[in-house]
């Protein structure tokens, strides 16, 4: 990606056939590039470095925490010690954790006696399906929606669109999913279960109805997380289409006859975009937690799922494991937007 | 509106500056008011937040102390609703509408403190970045901008699973992991009143950092603030009932979020007993939209960007 961009870039430009410009805005892109790489990489350091202290030098003694008070021998304590590193002296464990953590070994899961790694390699695909589905579906719905609404603010149509969404956003997912699961799988009243209750497949189904079946495990949890986290997109992009509309081109754009239709897709729409896009992915910190409580409530086999698993005992090596990986998971979507962000929009990144 | 002025005028002639300055809070105060009432869903989130507050205030009069008591529970378990129990009962046969006006307490308490906490790291972060320029606000936006971007409910997990269990342990949660908007939003508002004479003006007579911070740009911010409170709020309550959902809050008090765990670890969900799970979620809902509504409300009064205007 990052290999590629640059030259992407550099054939945009090109278009005037003017060597020296060309050259400058690879330039540029690749210094933006490179300050963006390297934030990330500070912010991937303060991850690893967080993870660590917060499981380690906050009050308590990790094995107890871990043993959830359990009463325990004084042999078994130090085995269990021993197992996870914790006799080592502070700073050797702290080494020995980054360098750990760089090839990937997060430790072993206390309640699953399995590498951490694994487990989440396990569920990461599961989890990849739903929030992706949902992902596409909320952020174009909410522009969409957004784009509407701001075009004609202050509406019948902008008020209940806004209204809707407000009202949404602050409905706690985990019961909206709950009461998604009360009418629509286990029924009520009249209307029979239709969905299933949770999990992601009946396991009974080969090829094509295989497809299908999870296609229909998926359609609740996506449902609710779509409708929990649209309203987040939609008031962005209403305010951002909000700051284009007393712009002058929007007025030489009517002057010249456009239709108001074609002002709004071809030049005010896509204004307005770029800053809906970037608020989208720094708001992917807000869609874990939306992921996490949809998971849990769906019983979907997927990172979520296995976070509240974690919790509930708590087996702190993989709710440590989660953490950084749902953090550098969100840094390293955010960098990657930031990367594509002035290949999209020329005004970025000079 | 003119009466009030001529009042100023006259106050400006024979009253000191302190009283002047307090003339012109109380009518900046009444200016306020008179915008915010015509935003009617401020109006009744407003209404709907005196409601909810009065129930949890006059919640030991209503329903005794003891509706929490897991022992000599009134009713039997899991009952649906009745004309004795209007909202049903619990797996233990409590009163459900006695918890939940008990839980309100929590909810909004906790929704309160946390908001407070968050919005008083997040000015102090925010002023003083924008006031001390230079490597020092360098490091604390990228700092703020870390915590911006990180999953701020896993981190506040992870704070809620490794200290001990209690509301304390909640609000710290909530309160350390949600103040970066706010300290982003004061920062900018700090960078713009600093840009103003006056602020040259008190440098100049001698102010110091403090007294620039706290006498003047302190009071131009507090607006914005207030608006940021409002709607940190409605996300605190709800942070509150997703983090008690999860079972890592305080198993020994009743708060809204906890009613919607019980009622899950009963099977409320397979039994399709709705009349356990929907009024807790409603009554989150409402306060939590009550806030937001409040929120934005104050934030088009405040903010001419909206249109609305001074």
């Amino acid at each position: 990606m990052t290999a590629d961009a640059p030259s992407a870039a550099a054939v945009k430009a090109a278009a005037p056939a003017v060597r020296g410009p060309r050259a400058r805005t690879g330039t540029r892109y690749l210094r933006y590039g490179a300050g963006k790489v390297g934030g990330a990489a500070v912010s991937l350091l303060a991850v690893l470095v967080t993870g660590f202290f917060l499981f380690r030098l906050i009050p308590g003694d990790p094995v107890k925490t871990m043993t959830g008070g359990r009463p325990i021998s004084e042999e078994q304590l130090a085995a269990y010690r021993r197992e996870f590193g914790l006799d080592l002296p502070l700073w050797e464990q702290f080494t020995d954790y980054c360098g750990k953590a760089l090839t990937g070994d997060l430790g072993t899961s206390y309640q699953f006696r399995a590498p951490v790694i694994d487990k989440i390699s396990e569920a990461l695909p599961n989890t990849l399906l739903l929030t992706g589905t949902a992902f596409v579906l909320y952020t174009v719905l909410g522009i969409v929606l957004g784009t509407r609404s701001a075009w004609r603010h202050g509406g019948l149509g902008d008020r209940l669109n806004t209204g809707l969404a407000l009202t949404l956003y602050s409905i706690p997912s985990f019961w909206l999913g709950l009461l998604l699961i009360i009418v629509f799988s286990v029924g009520i009243g009249p209307i029979p279960g239709l969905f299933p209750t949770g999990g992601m497949e009946s396991g009974s189904e080969e090829g094509f109805a295989y497809v299908l079946d999870v296609a229909h495990h998926l359609i609740l949890p996506v449902v609710t997380l779509v409708a929990v986290e649209y309203g987040q997109t939609l008031l962005v992009a209403r305010s951002a289409l909000l700051d284009e509309m007393g712009s002058d081109y929007l007025t030489t754009a009517r002057a010249k006859g456009l239709r108001d239709d074609l002002v709004r897709r071809r030049h005010a729409v896509p204004n307005a975009l770029l800053p809906t896009v970037t608020l989208v992915f720094v708001n992917l910190g807000r869609t874990v937690a939306g992921v996490i409580l949809v998971e849990t409530v769906f019983s979907w086999p997927g990172l979520g799922g296995l976070f509240y698993q974690a919790l509930s005992v708590p087996d702190l090596p993989l709710v440590q494991g989660l953490f950084l990986f749902f953090a550098a998971a969100v840094i390293v979507m955010n960098t990657l937007a930031d990367l594509v962000y002035p290949l999209l929009d020329p005004r970025v990144g000079r | 509106m003119t009466t009030e002025t001529a009042k100023g005028d006259a106050g400006a002639r024979t009253a000191g500056p302190r009283a002047l300055a307090r003339q012109r809070r109380r009518q900046s105060v009444v200016r306020f008011w008179k915008q915010y009432r015509t935003h009617r869903a401020g109006l009744a989130g407003l209404i709907a937040l005196a409601l909810f507050a009065l129930l949890a205030l006059t919640a030991p009069l209503t329903f005794g102390s003891d509706v929490a008591g897991v022992t000599g529970a009134p009713g039997q378990p899991m009952e649906s609703p009745s004309a004795e129990f209007p909202l049903g009962t619990d797996r233990f046969g409590r009163d459900l509408l006695g918890l939940l006006v008990w839980g309100s307490r929590v909810s909004l308490l906790v929704g309160l403190l946390a908001a407070a906490l968050s919005v008083a790291i997040g000015t102090t972060v925010g002023i003083t970045a924008g006031h001390f320029k230079g490597a020092y606000a360098t490091v604390l936006m990228r700092i703020t901008d870390w915590f911006l971007v990180m999953p701020t409910l896993v981190l506040a997990i992870a704070l809620a699973t490794v200290l001990p269990r209690s509301l304390g342990t909640v609000v710290l949660a909530i309160g350390v992991t949600s103040w970066p908007t706010t300290a982003r939003l004061v920062r900018a508002q700090t960078l713009a009143v600093e840009s103003r004479p006056y602020i040259e003006r008190a440098k100049a007579l001698g102010g110091g950092h403090w007294h620039v911070m706290s006498r003047h740009v302190l009071p131009n911010v507090m607006p914005l603030v207030l608006a940021q409170t409002t709607l940190m709020i409605s996300s605190s309550i709800l942070a509150e009932a997703t983090l008690a959902f999860l079972g890592v809050s305080d198993p020994n008090v009743v708060s809204w979020g906890g009613l919607l765990q019980d009622a899950r670890e009963a099977g409320a969900v397979s039994s399709g007993n709705w009349w356990y799970l929907v009024p807790p979620g409603i009554a989150i809902a409402v306060v939590a939209l009550a806030f937001t509504l409040c929120g934005r409300a104050v934030e088009s009064v405040l903010n001419p960007r909206l249109g609305v205007g001074r």
